[in-house]
């Protein structure tokens, strides 16, 4: 018994994250980024050249600002102004710097019911949607896409709230994507998501091209301040390598399938 | 296959640990329940068969807000490790082991409790034996509190937070494939999933002798 014990502890132990010597950080990110698979591709550059290793909680951006706000991550990296704005209003965070930008786009069916393909007005897209009464699908999770998508119906002068062709779902973007595909449904997604996506059956792009649907994606530094336990250096060092040429090239140079996902632009207090 | 092995080790190691510590905390629970009688038993033995029913988001929840660096436990760091995962799964295992070893125990200290009583066998004398007439039941109880910890999701992603590498298990796997459109290798996750947890069974099952 005392052996199985030390055999489990020792497996346990061999599985734990003891880094000892090494750096680690958590760094808290959008969904689109770390599904995407661009993460993973330029992180090991990073740990490569600073011995800074990087722990990755992909959340929706209001979960993740939450999760940062706590104390439990060292840094930041999300796409959605108004949140992170009240972020750094409530004193959690400094040194918001735009590290790379794509687009959302909405798709849908291929038989297009609220006849929106090609559209290059968002709003008016949103407005045949619900005139069609054509199922939408909503993120519903204060993600970063989901904040957009409020905007977007606001500014569309629509509540599509308890309207019937209209599926809150609570879930990620993924989650989404899986539904509208299921349903025959249109949704808004970010193109890093919808690139890497696996499941799209009939869906295609509808609606891209409108500068309303630009999508940036910005790196946000803990408040030492508040924050004094938060690993600040090594997160600084991580928010200084992506904004660097290094880091940007590496950004800029990741690929699926041949189409860049991610756009390198750098932008100081944006 | 090189990233799937970490997975499915991280995986074992977490649920095998936390059922290892449910057994460890759920059998002399059961025992004192079955053998002894003292006040708030009744309670006790109410509590842990509604525990059974112990929602894993809330235990995750709970133990995210305990674990979180602004909460009371947050100096231990313990947060997005496999610690956390391991404590939220020993929590979630043990009312299964403990309610199902305690009926086991229990019935056959009702049926030969007073033989070993009366042929000079103090309780604690009469516990071994009780266990051993009592082991198959005993191991599937156990094996119920590894099942739920190989299978769980919600705590596991909460108190985890399914960081590649770190604490990223096999259900976490399969919720990220499903949420990348990629229903294939979610699918295959799951079988080899499933493949383990047959593994496990039939190995404590042999162990404990059962016949074929």
């Amino acid at each position: 018994m005392k052996r199985l014990l030390a055999a489990l502890l020792l497996l346990c132990g061999t599985a734990l994250p003891e880094t000892a010597g090494a750096e680690t950080i958590v760094l808290a990110s959008t969904t689109s980024l770390d599904n995407s698979g661009l993460l993973a591709r330029i992180l090991p550059g990073f740990t490569a050249k600073t011995g800074i290793e990087v722990k990755v909680v992909a959340q929706g951006t209001g979960q993740a600002l939450a999760t940062a706000a706590h104390g439990d991550a060292d840094l930041v990296l999300v796409h959605d102004p108004d949140a992170e704005a009240a972020f750094i209003a409530a004193g959690d965070g400094i040194n918001r710097v735009e590290i790379a930008w794509n687009d959302f786009l909405i798709v849908g069916p291929k038989d297009d019911p609220a006849k929106i393909a090609g559209q290059k007005d968002t709003l008016a897209a949103l407005r045949a949607i619900a005139a069609a009464g054509a199922p939408f699908v909503s993120r519903g999770d204060n993600s970063g896409t989901h904040a957009l998508e409020r905007r977007l119906w606001k500014a569309a002068n629509i509540d599509p709230t308890g309207k019937p062709w209209f599926r809150d779902i609570g879930g990620g973007m993924g989650a989404a994507l899986n539904m509208a595909a299921a349903t025959n449904a249109a949704t808004l997604t970010d193109r890093g998501t919808w690139l890497s996506f696996g499941n799209r059956r009939d869906l295609v792009p509808l609606v891209e091209g409108d500068n309303r649907l630009i999508n940036r994606y910005r790196v946000i530094e803990l408040n030492p301040t508040k924050h004094p336990t938060a690993k600040l250096t090594a997160a600084h060092t991580l928010a200084t390598w992506l904004a660097s040429p290094e880091g940007q090239s590496a950004i800029g140079a990741y690929q699926i399938s041949g189409e860049q996902l991610f756009h390198p632009g750098v932008v100081a207090n944006p | 296959m090189d990233t799937i092995l970490p997975i499915v080790g991280l995986s074992l190691a977490v649920s095998l640990t936390a059922a290892f510590l449910a057994a460890l905390i759920g059998l002399p629970l059961a025992a004192l329940l079955a053998l002894t009688r003292f006040p708030g038993r009744r309670v006790l033995i109410i509590a842990i068969n509604a525990l059974l029913g112990l929602p894993p988001v809330v235990v995750g929840l709970i133990l995210y807000i305990l674990l979180s660096r602004s909460g009371p436990l947050g100096t231990l760091g313990w947060l997005f490790t496999p610690v956390a995962m391991v404590l939220a799964e020993t929590i979630l295992a043990t009312p299964i082991v403990a309610a199902l070893s305690h009926r086991a125990l229990e019935q056959r200290w009702n049926a030969y409790g007073r033989v070993m009583q009366a042929s000079g066998a103090s309780r604690l004398r009469a516990l071994p034996h009780l266990l051993l007439m009592s082991r198959r039941t005993v191991a599937t109880a156990i094996l119920g509190g590894f099942g739920r910890t190989i299978s769980e999701v919600g705590a596991v992603l909460l108190v985890g937070g399914n960081i590649a590498g770190h604490t990223r298990t096999m259900t976490t796997t399969i919720t990220l494939e499903t949420s990348k459109g990629n229903l294939d290798l979610a699918l295959a996750l799951g079988m080899i999933l499933i493949g383990i947890s047959v593994g496990v069974s039939a190995t404590v099952l042999a162990i404990t002798g059962e016949r074929s």
